[in-house]
């Protein structure tokens, strides 16, 4: 069978499948819509966590990021992972059993004040859009890629799908279905590591083979083999760094503090039955994202080597089949620069003088493994039903924060107080509807500025959020005041940066006038370094909070009810 | 023993695990992933350098453990406070 025609099999047996989840799991209540009624088991909550979590940047294109940046890529490596420690310690327990529905109803409950409540769901929707039209638009790629549809249809099919699960199942839709994309994407992407890994170093686990040493060359390890290569054609070892280390200590510190703010990964945690299940919880979505996550550094170091190997200095004639499928594509291509009819891979300084003549893009690394591994068809299809779970399940987490944020957060608690559950429930529904919409058309129309707003997710998340929260559970006198202040100095500060470098003078977008060497992606760590600041100094000087507050943080502390 | 004696000794705890555990999962990453991952880089562990494997591998399997301890740690305080759930 072609591999157009497994797609099409394996593609629309796991959109079936999640029709089958969402109509079984339909929500009938607010609690259901909202938080799944907090009855999810804390491994499902895990699974569900780490489908939430991992997006489509993460399934298909964060491994030939890193094989293009070498050491440097571990900036996502631990920062992508370390927040989950962040979160289990220090919000997970503690928000579960403050026990309501959203970020910012925390946020405007333990501040006493529906302004900081506001200045949250503005943070909430801004974050979460800024992230789901990445997701749509990935999801059209992935399905004119391998489907041979427009990219339009498309992000028309994946918006009808989520729509069906959003909107029908709210939070408890989304999860079970979650458990499900989580399941589809780890074998995804597992089968063509191991068998890269075999295929490069004769060792069946990813995580083992990227330290051992490569078949046939009598015992040189991998990453020494790829260090050479590297030098031969004139770049950095892979091994070592290229970025500053104050970049790289800054850029991880804001990843890994924003992953810990982003409310589409707070709420999942809001799902599972008791407080001690929110920390077993984290601990398992952790295990979950981290089987992905350090294969997919093991999957950059083979491709490399693989690519290198089986590419540089070959004639084009006799090039893989691969090579010739994916050149269609324009995701790799050559120029014959010297007219000597073979393909020369090369860095900026080659000892040998040569020119680079091959162009290749990063996300080719993982979904051309398969054909790279020569595995059989139905393998490339699962890594394109892979790459829409990815998508998918990310963009479904994103949507509810923002229908719940507009429902709840604005109409029941603010504009409309006398909702009954039903007009609520229906309210949710509808929003969730709106917000997929807004989402397809800019999966249709991506604003340019997609790539560039990705710093502003987790800027604004590490600069807003977390600081609020951490000093909400963490400290019983920060006032209202305070975490206003704090919030708006910490969002203004981190926006100013980010939108001056990206957007109004992106010429001097370099090391030489960023402040201190920090890019704007590590930005955020200095913005939640102000919001910290600013919220406590501002606390000093004003009223401290009423006597009901400090029973409510000492409430949250404890597993029990006081 | 919801007693305020019993509440502050708990929570006084639970900040000194999350103090010994922050400050492992500080200086894997920060510490042996960055701030000294070129000297870490001159010893060699398998095939890895070992400030390379730290960055690339090592902490993301030391954060699992780590969320792994505190889950321990907390229930067995859990239940030494009398705060465990039902």
């Amino acid at each position: 069978m072609s591999i157009l025609m497994w797609t099409w099999i394996i593609v629309g047996l796991t959109f079936a499948l999640y029709i089958g989840i969402a109509i079984w799991s339909r929500a009938s209540s607010t609690g259901e819509f909202y938080v799944a009624s907090k009855r999810v088991h804390p491994i499902a909550n895990g699974m569900a966590t780490g489908a939430d979590w991992m997006s489509a940047a993460s399934f298909i294109s964060m491994a030939g990021l890193i094989s293009f940046i070498g050491r440097d890529g571990a900036v996502y490596l631990m920062g992508w992972t370390g927040g989950y420690v962040l979160l289990a310690l220090l919000l997970a327990p503690y928000l579960r059993k403050f026990g309501k529905y959203t970020v910012p109803e925390f946020v405007g409950e333990r501040y006493y004040s529906d302004v900081a409540r506001v200045v949250a769901v503005i943070c909430a929707i801004f974050v979460s859009f800024t992230y789901v039209a990445g997701q749509m638009r990935g999801v059209g790629i992935v399905f004119s890629r391998f489907l041979e549809v427009d990219i339009t249809s498309g992000v028309f099919i994946g918006v009808g799908i989520v729509f069906f699960y959003a909107v029908l199942g709210g939070m408890k839709g989304i999860t079970y279905t979650q458990v499900a994309q989580y399941c589809v994407l780890i074998v995804a992407y597992l089968i063509p590591a191991i068998f890269i890994s075999i295929m490069v170093t004769g060792n069946p686990i990813p995580q083992l083979g990227f330290g051992s040493t490569v078949s046939g060359t009598g015992g040189v390890y991998l990453l020494d083999k790829l260090d050479g290569l590297h030098k031969a054609l004139g770049f950095a070892a892979y091994t070592a760094g290229t970025k500053s280390t104050i970049d790289v200590f800054f850029i991880t510190a804001a990843l890994m503090v924003g992953t810990a703010g982003l409310p589409h990964v707070i709420i999942r945690f809001f799902t599972v039955p008791k407080v001690a299940d929110a920390r077993k919880s984290a601990g398992w979505a952790l295990f979950f994202i981290a089987i992905l996550y350090t294969t997919a550094p093991a999957v950059a170091a083979f491709a490399r080597t693989n690519m290198i190997t089986t590419l540089n200095d070959q004639p084009y004639a006799s090039a893989p089949s691969w090579f010739k499928n994916w050149e269609e594509t324009k995701l790799i291509s050559w120029t014959d620069k010297n007219g000597d009819g073979i393909m020369q891979f090369r860095g900026k300084n080659a000892p040998d003088g040569l020119e680079n003549e091959l162009k290749i893009d990063r996300d080719i690394m993982v979904l051309a493994n398969p054909e790279i591994a020569q595995l059989p068809n139905w393998v490339v299809a699962l890594v394109a039903a892979g790459g829409l779970a990815a998508a998918l399940s990310t963009a479904a987490g994103l949507l509810l924060v923002i229908s719940t944020s507009v429902s709840h957060d604005l109409l029941k608690s603010i504009m409309m107080r006398d909702m009954t559950e039903k007009q609520e429930l229906l309210a949710a529904r509808i929003a969730a509807g709106f917000a997929v919409a807004i989402a397809g058309y800019f999966g249709i129309h991506p604003p340019g500025f997609v790539a560039q707003v990705v710093a502003f997710a987790f800027g604004l998340a590490a600069s807003s959020f977390f600081p609020i929260i951490i000093l909400g559970i963490f400290s019983k006198k920060v006032n209202k005041e305070g975490a206003i202040a704090g919030m708006l100095c910490g969002i203004t500060f981190t926006a100013a940066y980010i939108i001056y470098f990206k957007f109004i003078n992106p010429g001097a977008n370099s090391p030489a006038s960023w402040w201190f060497g920090i890019s704007p992606e590590g930005i955020g760590t200095v913005g939640m370094m102000v919001n910290f600041v600013v919220t406590l100094v501002v606390t000093k000087f004003t009223p401290p909070p009423p006597e009901n507050i400090q029973h409510l943080v000492e409430n949250v502390r404890v597993p029990i009810e006081l | 023993m919801s007693t305020q004696a019993n509440l502050d000794a708990y929570w006084k705890t639970n900040l000194r695990y999350l103090t010994i555990l922050l400050s492992i999962w500080f200086v894997v990453s920060y510490g042996c992933g960055i701030l000294f991952v070129d000297a870490l880089d001159k010893i060699h562990f398998f095939g890895f350098n070992l400030g390379f494997w730290f960055a690339q591998q090592g902490s993301e399997i030391i954060f699992v453990i780590l969320i792994f301890v505190y889950v321990n740690l907390m229930n067995k305080l859990d239940q030494k406070h009398g705060v465990a759930e039902a």
